[in-house]
């Protein structure tokens, strides 16, 4: 008979530490789909998702069950990525010269015909790639959040820990970097 | 050129595309052998640990007693160890000079 959650969990808290297998192998896809979001390389997803469980692992004791262990575990997912972010800032101040030629096509369509530069292409995906890495790593989390996966501020404020105003704050200063980033990469191209 | 237009299409591409939730083969089995690898030097950590502040002790101690010795009023008077210890062992040859 397959174990509840709650049976697992208290099974690892007892000290048997082959019972966290099963809910390593349950939740590591939405683990390692959140990370994707964060860092290229695939070594690095991974390295993400490992922190991940150790940290899961090591502050068990102070999962109280109030909320689904998924939550509980979403976000530590969330403040790992946040935390690898601010280990790993790069490329921020590189210009926008060395496009490649179907981001420069995509970019060319969108300026003689927005409506035919399509959001699926796979330019426009790699152009948001390069705008996102520019970010400062809170604007970059903000944007993914509220932006890309479309949550809430008030889910944001949960998985973030940061207060609700903060949140707000935030992202209306993301907005705005993203917006100066967008500028210049026009500008880099066009001028 | 629409900046703000810009920015929404690109938002609209990073919503299309989705990251994949595959996880490497056996990822699971790597952090369980990684936690159970884990677990026997945090017991060592323990011992190692305990006789390190052990150790710390001893030698706070024999700082101490050392410090008390050096600085003790016993060590300021002018009766010396070595010189009881002759006086002692010599009063017998003393008496037997004094004895008529």
């Amino acid at each position: 008979m397959e174990r509840t959650e709650a049976e697992l969990i208290a099974a690892v808290l007892k000290g048997d530490s082959a019972s966290f297998e099963p809910l390593v192998q349950k939740y590591s896809p939405r683990v390692f789909a959140t990370a994707r979001r964060y860092a290229r390389r695939e070594s690095e997803v991974e390295d993400i998702a490992q922190e991940v469980w150790l940290k899961a692992f090591d502050k068990l004791k102070g999962f109280r069950g109030e909320a689904p262990f998924e939550h509980w575990l979403m976000r530590m997912t969330v403040r790992t990525c946040y935390d690898f972010l601010r280990g790993h800032q790069r490329n921020r101040e590189s210009s926008f010269s060395d496009l490649s030629e179907p981001e420069s096509d995509w970019l060319e369509r969108f300026v003689t015909a927005p409506e035919t530069a399509s959001d699926n292409a796979d330019a426009a995906k790699t152009l948001i790639g390069r705008v996102l890495e520019r970010l400062s790593p809170q604007a970059r989390l903000v944007i993914t959040l509220l932006e890309i996966e479309d949550r809430s501020v008030k889910e944001i404020a949960r998985l973030t820990g940061w207060s609700v105003p903060l949140v707000k704050v935030r992202a209306f200063r993301a907005r705005a970097e993203m917006r100066k980033i967008v500028s210049k990469m026009a500008k880099d191209k066009y001028l | 050129m629409d900046i703000a237009e810009l920015q929404k299409k690109l938002i609209a591409a990073a919503r299309a595309s989705a990251p994949g939730d595959q996880v490497p083969y056996a990822f699971e089995k790597r952090v369980t052998a990684l936690l159970a690898s884990r677990v026997a030097p945090e017991n060592l950590d323990g011992w190692v640990r305990g006789l390190w502040r052990a150790a710390m002790s001893c030698v706070a101690v024999a700082l101490l007693c050392g410090a008390w010795t050096f600085f003790s009023p016993a060590a300021a008077s002018s009766t010396d160890l070595s010189q009881n210890f002759e006086t002692t062992l010599l009063a017998s040859v003393d008496q037997a000079d004094q004895a008529p």
